[in-house]
């Protein structure tokens, strides 16, 4: 059958599906819409969970991300798996024996204060918007590719699928169909894994074929790729500290675990379990669902780079004649995503180490205009000079995100599993933008307009004023799409950082500590927000224009803007206990409260909403 | 908060940082404190401080949790408290 078709087919049943869910799980009450009435098991809970988490980002870009850092990726597939252990252990049986709809609603009852309660609410808005603007931008990009839709009608078409079953389902309806999309996303991850393992290795299981002899005879699969590299002139890819320190690579692994856990959307999908011990095994059963993809993407980053090198460069390692490439590459160049500039006028494509262009090292294309073999002409190519050794100079720009969406084509696998990556971006998109949207509504419609502008709002009225937020969340999250703001390009700075350092630090204290009062978690709060944002501000020039140059002289301890989250959590924390030990500790009833959260049975309080 | 679960609660402190301390070696510890040396050691096709920074901490995490499910719910048990 027909590419085009077949994909519009398996795309289509998929959203038949997703909608089908929704109307089947329609929220009835502001219980269902906030957290699916605790009614979850907690398997079903930890599958949704890894759908929500998994985003369009590590769908996508994280096996390209890997492809090219090697060792140092390690640091995302560490960070953004971690968290769940201290979920597990330190945040979600306590909140979810809390019982209510919000993390803002516990800092606020925590801390007995209305002013904690809407700095939390910023921090959520923020760190939430950030991340679903970029989740829409990718929603956008699959559709485009993938339906040969214009960008902007793809995200359009993505917002009114989510539209319709997050306004109808709320968080029910997102938590069942967050399970079909997880469904869908890892199935479409591993088939073309399983296929490039088998292809590579003979081995079908990728995370076994990672240290497995390749089939060719050229050793083992990472000693050949850190041969074929360093042959080209890259740096070698299992030895670490290539590009970055240790210490950035330790702060950006911590900052990237307790920004996971800190995360609300994140946080709130272990409200929706029955029991205290739920909220456990779901985190669990979470990091499974989870660890399954994020063991398979370093496989599928390097069998994908070394996939691309061979294709390229050709069996003899001399490239391949542009005439004769497969259509793949076309295909590719035709998006921007590829490009050629042939430095040595063979006719032939060669890959290596170094920039094929000059200035960032992507390519300005001359409009549509083709030079004489079909290649679209470039205007600014580099020099073209041969970088450490390598048998000749690089001629090819590769974007990173091209390894997992052109991955299928390149192995020439066949139309079906193209079909099924293209059902899985959009499902890894869609899930994470609902799960966002949901945690923004609720935090509108709860914690600003019930609990402080209108407290004698009916249920049936707050469930539509939250139906009201989450379209209107829809269509700011649609329009952050269209037009990115600059800092969309830092979600992992942003999101991650202010996670780590403003809420984080404020729910840990709140359950293991009884004496932590407002003035301490407040003034806790402030500081890691503050500091972290400045610091990514002042190198990332957000709204203004870059301080200072982001460089390692530069950085405070050599940490990066992105690993920056770590010193404004332990900032965060000295603050709070400073504070906190010149000032009156919390009323009783909140040492009481304390008190009943750290013990699954003490009912009082647990399951009044 | 009687002594019994006075008791309930120090356990569970005490079982938490010991099994923070395996998250902490696994991860920041062996996959990247000690990568340099560990990467010397190699066991079927793999560089052993790559593997853990790549695969092992992930697998080590999802039985660290499962490690602690199991306790927890014998530390219900044993203080009466679950749900």
């Amino acid at each position: 059958m027909d590419l085009q078709i077949l994909i519009y087919l398996v795309v289509g049943a998929t959203f038949v599906l997703y909608i089908g869910i929704a109307i089947w799980a329609k929220a009835k009450t502001t219980g269902d819409f906030y957290i699916a009435g605790s009614g979850v098991h907690p398997i079903v809970n930890g599958m949704a969970t890894g759908a929500d988490w998994m985003s369009a980002a590590s769908f996508i870009s994280l096996a390209g991300l890997i492809s090219y850092l090697g060792y140092e990726a390690g640091m995302y597939l560490m960070g953004w798996t971690g968290g769940y252990v201290l979920l597990a252990m330190l945040l979600a049986p306590y909140l979810r024996k809390f019982g209510k709809f919000t993390v803002p609603e516990f800092i606020s009852d925590r801390y007995y204060s209305r002013t904690a309660r809407v700095i939390a609410v910023m921090c959520l808005i923020f760190i939430s918007f950030t991340y679903v603007a970029g989740q829409m931008r990718g929603v956008g990009i699959v559709f485009s590719r993938f339906l040969e839709l214009p960008i902007d009608q793809g995200l359009y078409l993505g917002m009114g699928i989510v539209f319709v079953y997050s306004v109808i389902g709320g968080m029910k309806g997102i938590t069942y169909t967050q399970v079909a999309q997880y469904i869908v996303l890892m199935f479409a991850y591993s088939v073309p894994a399983i296929f490039m393992a088998i292809q590579f290795t003979g081995n079908p299981v990728p995370q076994l074929a990672f240290g497995s002899q390749m089939s060719d005879g050229s050793g083992f699969l990472l000693d050949a790729l850190d041969k074929t590299l360093m042959d080209l002139g890259f740096s070698s890819y299992t030895e670490p500290f290539n590009d970055k320190s240790m210490i950035d690579v330790l702060a950006i692994t911590l900052a990237l675990m307790v920004g996971t856990a800190g995360l609300p959307h994140v946080i709130v999908r272990f409200f929706t379990v029955p029991k205290v011990a739920d909220a456990r095994k779901s985190a669990g059963w979470a990091l499974i669902f989870i660890a399954l993809l994020y063991t398979t993407a370093p496989v599928v980053g390097s069998l994908s780079r070394l996939n691309i090198i061979n294709s390229i460069n050709g069996s003899d390692n001399t490239g391949t004649l542009y005439t004769e490439m497969p259509s793949w590459f076309q295909t590719w160049e035709n998006s921007g995503l590829l490009a050629w500039h042939d430095h040595n006028g063979d006719g032939k494509l060669q890959y290596a180490a170094g920039n094929a262009f000059a200035g960032n090292g992507k390519p300005s294309f001359e409009g549509d205009a083709r030079g004489a073999l079909g290649e679209r002409i470039t205007t600014n190519p580099s020099a073209g000079e041969v970088v450490n050794k390598a048998p000749f100079a690089n001629e090819i720009y590769i974007d990173r995100d091209i390894m997992v969406l052109a991955n299928p084509e390149i192995a020439q696998l066949p139309n079906w599993v193209i079909a099924l990556i293209a059902a899985g971006g959009v499902a890894a998109a869609l899930s994470t933008a609902a799960g966002l949207l949901l945690v923004i509504s609720a935090s509108i419609s709860h914690d600003l307009l019930k609990s402080t502008f209108m407290p004698n709002i009916s249920d049936k009225a707050e469930l539509r004023a939250s139906r009201i937020t989450s379209a209107f969340a829809i269509l700011v999250a649609g329009y952050l799409g269209l037009h990115p703001p600059a800092f969309v390009a830092q979600v992992v700075a942003f999101a991650f950082g202010l996670a780590a350092s403003s809420l984080f630090p404020v729910l840990i204290m709140g359950i293991f500590s009884k004496r932590m009062n407002k003035y301490g978690a407040i003034s806790g709060m402030l500081t890691g927000l503050v500091f972290t944002m400045g610091y990514i501000i002042y190198f990332k020039g957000i709204f203004i224009e870059p301080m200072a140059a982001n460089t390692a002289e530069n950085w405070l301890f050599g940490i990066s803007p992105e690993g920056i989250g770590s010193i404004g959590m332990c900032l965060n924390f000295l603050v709070a206990f400073i504070i906190s030990s010149f000032t009156p500790p919390p009323p009783q009833d909140v040492q009481d409260m304390v008190e009943r959260i750290r013990l699954p049975n003490a009912a009082a309080a647990a399951h009044d909403h | 908060m009687s002594t019994n679960t006075d008791q309930y609660w120090a356990d569970n402190i005490r079982l938490i940082l010991k099994l923070l301390f395996v998250w902490f070696f696994v991860s920041f510890g062996l996959g990247i404190i000690l990568v340099e040396p560990l990467n010397t050691i190699e066991f079927y096709g793999f560089k052993l401080g790559f593997w853990f920074a790549q695969q092992g901490s992930i697998i080590s995490f999802v039985l660290l949790i499962f490690y602690y499910i199991k306790k927890m719910s014998e530390l219900d048990a044993k203080y009466n408290v679950d749900d």
